[in-house]
């Protein structure tokens, strides 16, 4: 992709060398700039897929004989699941034939019941298209095993209604001839049985830590980004497993820094200061990341903590109550602060273990509480006495 | 006349008061011309909307100001016609989703692919893309929010989202991983009185530095709030001093009755009472979470330091209650009747 985009850009500016630089300044960086380097970097090739050696091995042997099962990808977000299925299909049909080929459909589009019979149905029921003839097709057909059937890629099938879900039963299994279903979700609990148990299924697990680190860092490398130390280490702790999550930390991290130094840089009077390669001075810090992830600063937590630790009984409500109303008022969000705090007592290794029970109690009905909506000053307020409560040892 | 928040309300970025790195880095944001989607997050009256306006402005120049209301129809898949109000100008939409509770999801999708696929009319525009602001994002439905998701990249070049909301904790995982997460912290309490004192001179008012300070702290760091009661207390005295009474507001007075209804009497006649006020609040179109909050706030410090915690603990209790119900009455009455039992029970325990 970016290689065609540089060629569009070297020939405007053949094309337009005579009318000035800037314009094709512009151009060259726009494609550049406005794609997420999400879908920049989306795997092209089964063998780009970071960290899912079994899924790819079991997949690359189905491509070889050209036959594939329905599938159901499953696990959680940010692991490849969309990139996998999208990479086999480019695989198997190539760019001529994948618009003909291939249907996908997420949560974007409407999916209930009347676009599974029709839209869904009718695409299932098409005639296959064909590689181009001639001389052309042969070279094609070379290239790309063109198996005869299509794909329907039904993304995040898990948001799909019981019924939308029923109609595909049967539908699925008439048309299997020339089609094959791909279910992608994160929670296989939410497929209705009789669909899960007509797909063979591939468990996507979440990235471990060398793997995401290394792919973040050629991704780093490649769009000149400079990491500071420990940088990788805080992305990847920051996104929990979730490779999109921290590549778009990644590039909100880098935008900002390279931000900030084009500001400064047009506030010298120099319109070149958003060229791309100023952005090399900025570095990615590990405080930088934590501010865009949303993290609460280890000192505010700690903070809180102190406050709820035994002391007579009144002191300890007001000096709680201070610290969370501080806390809600920075507007730092309330399951974060919930998520980290409980990180801080569980290896605190200072309160016992029948302790510690309890006070997990308190946390996840805290968490419920957060899910369903309600107030998030009172609910660690609450959470926060609480546990201050049980630290006391009553 | 307008009210002073509108009034004095900073309109670029240079003239936000507070928080100045963030304002910078907005700046910075929009010149750059790879603007992000955003997600604004902070408590309310800390100025996420003002300084969305404030970057809007940044990004387009003064035409964004020039803003129309329209009213558009919408139709759900069970044929029903939902109206739906859009704030817009030539560059930018703003959007209220959460005003037609369960159909936001026809809205989120039907409004944003067709803000997606049209070019920027103004040829002469800024920036390639169009901005669309979704206010309480944290209100959107799942289903609203998982139909965000895809858009959010496909049409990345035609289209920015910016997502206001009170808390992130609402608002799902996939989209809080495609966008920038501002955070927007409550004004300190002096940077409540610095703002206030500005509003004054602008004003003609005399300026009482301790009176300043008392609303600021009032105020609970809401510069909204701040500027309300800074404009009321001015607008009932003639001539303030240090010692003028800050009028609260008449549902805050009414919330601090019943607090000490509460404390004075347990029994059913008294729950009746409490009832009576109780609705008046609620006729009033006072949230019910808003009231046991308050409640809540104003009878802590009015009872016995042992029992501060239970009292919360309930206080949490009945509000993940009221939220997952429909009658909002009913829970808070039974909080009413437990924090009487609780009292009593202390009471009684201390006398025998």
């Amino acid at each position: 992709m970016a290689n065609f985009f540089d060629i569009k850009a070297r020939k405007e500016a053949a094309a337009s060398s005579a009318a000035g630089s800037f314009k094709t300044v512009a151009s060259k960086e726009e494609p550049n700039r406005l794609q997420p380097w999400v879908e920049k970097y989306r795997p092209r090739t089964l063998t780009d897929v970071t960290a899912q050696d079994h899924t790819v091995t079991v997949l690359q042997r189905l491509l070889h004989t050209s036959n594939l099962p329905h599938m159901l990808f499953y696990g959680p977000p940010g692991t490849g699941k969309t990139s996998t299925i999208l990479a086999l299909a480019k695989q198997l049909f190539g760019p001529e034939l994948i618009r003909s080929r291939v249907l996908e459909l997420n949560a974007s589009d409407e999916r209930g019941i009347s676009i599974v019979r029709e839209k869904v149905k009718d695409f299932a029921r098409q005639q296959l298209s064909n590689p181009p003839a001639g001389p052309a097709g042969v070279e094609y057909r070379k290239k790309y095993p063109c198996p005869s059937f299509k794909i329907i890629v039904l993304d995040e099938a898990d948001s799909m209604t019981q019924d939308a879900q029923s109609a595909l039963r049967r539908t699925m299994e008439t048309y299997s001839r020339i089609t094959r279903f791909c279910l992608v979700c994160n929670y296989v609990t939410r497929i209705i049985d009789p669909l899960a148990s007509r797909c063979s299924k591939f468990r996507f697990k979440s990235l471990d830590k060398t793997n995401a680190g290394k792919r973040l860092e050629d991704i780093a490398e490649n769009e000149g980004v400079k990491l500071g130390p420990g940088s990788v280490d805080a992305l990847v702790r920051c996104s929990d497993g979730d490779l999109r999550k921290a590549i778009t930390f990644l590039q909100s991290a880098a935008r900002l820094v390279g931000a900030i130094k084009a500001g400064k840089g047009k506030e010298k009077g120099e319109g070149d200061g958003m060229d791309i390669d100023e952005e090399d001075d900025g570095m990615v810090t590990v405080k930088v990341v934590e501010e865009i992830a949303g993290v609460v600063p280890d000192a505010t937590v700690d903070e809180l903590l102190k406050a709820m630790q035994p002391k007579a009984k009144g002191i300890v409500y007001e000096a709680v109550s201070s610290a969370v109303t501080d806390l809600v008022a920075d507007g730092w969000s309330a399951t974060q602060v919930v998520g980290q705090l409980y990180e801080k007592v569980l290896y605190d290794e200072k309160i016992s273990d029948p302790r510690k029970n309890q006070i997990v109690m308190v946390f996840s009905e805290a968490d419920k509480r957060l899910i369903d909506g309600s107030d998030e000053h009172l609910v660690i307020l609450d959470l926060a006495l609480r546990v201050a409560d049980i630290l006391a040892g009553a | 006349m307008a009210l002073l928040v509108d009034k004095h309300r900073p309109r670029s970025l240079e003239t936000l008061s507070y928080h100045q790195d963030l304002s910078d880095r907005l700046k910075s944001l929009a010149q750059s011309g790879d603007f992000p989607h955003l997600l604004v997050y902070g408590p309310s009256g800390a100025g996420k909307k003002t300084r969305i306006v404030a970057t809007l402005k940044e990004l387009y120049g003064p035409g964004v100001e020039k803003i129309k209301i329209d009213s558009r129809v919408f139709q759900t898949t069970s044929n029903r016609k939902l109206e739906f109000n859009i704030v817009a100008s030539v560059y930018h939409l703003e959007i209220t989703p959460s005003d037609v509770g369960n159909y936001d999801r026809v809205v989120v999708q039907d409004l944003l692919k067709e803000v997606a696929q049209t070019q920027q009319v103004d040829l002469s525009a800024k920036q390639r893309f169009k901005v669309v602001v979704i206010n309480e994002a944290d209100h959107l439905s799942r289903d609203a929010q998982a139909a965000l998701r895809r858009t959010m990249e496909k049409y990345s070049p035609n289209l920015r989202l910016i997502l206001l909301a009170n808390s992130t904790s609402n608002i799902i995982a996939p989209i809080r991983s495609r966008t920038l997460l501002v955070r927007v912290a409550a004004p300190t309490e002096e940077e409540i009185c610095s703002v206030l004192k500005v509003v004054g001179k602008k004003e003609g008012f005399k300026d009482v530095e301790a009176l300043n300070k008392r609303i600021a702290k009032d105020s609970g760091r809401n510069l909204r709030k701040a500027l309300l009661m800074y404009e009321a207390v001015h607008a009932q005295n003639e001539t303030v001093s240090e010692n003028t009474p800050i009028p609260p507001p008449d549902w805050e007075a009414l919330i601090a009755q019943v607090a000490d209804d509460i404390i004075k009497e347990h029994t059913p006649q008294q729950i009746m009472i409490v009832r009576a006020k109780l609705y008046d609040l609620l006729t009033h179109c006072i949230p019910a979470t808003m009231v046991l909050k308050t409640l809540t706030f104003k009878l802590v410090p009015k009872v016995d330091d042992t029992l501060k915690a239970e009292i919360v603990k309930w206080a949490a209790f009945y509000e993940h209650r009221v939220r997952m119900g429909t009658k909002v009455i009913f829970h808070l009455e039974a909080f009413v009747a437990k924090v009487m039992r609780i009292l009593e029970s202390f009471l009684m325990n201390m006398d025998f």
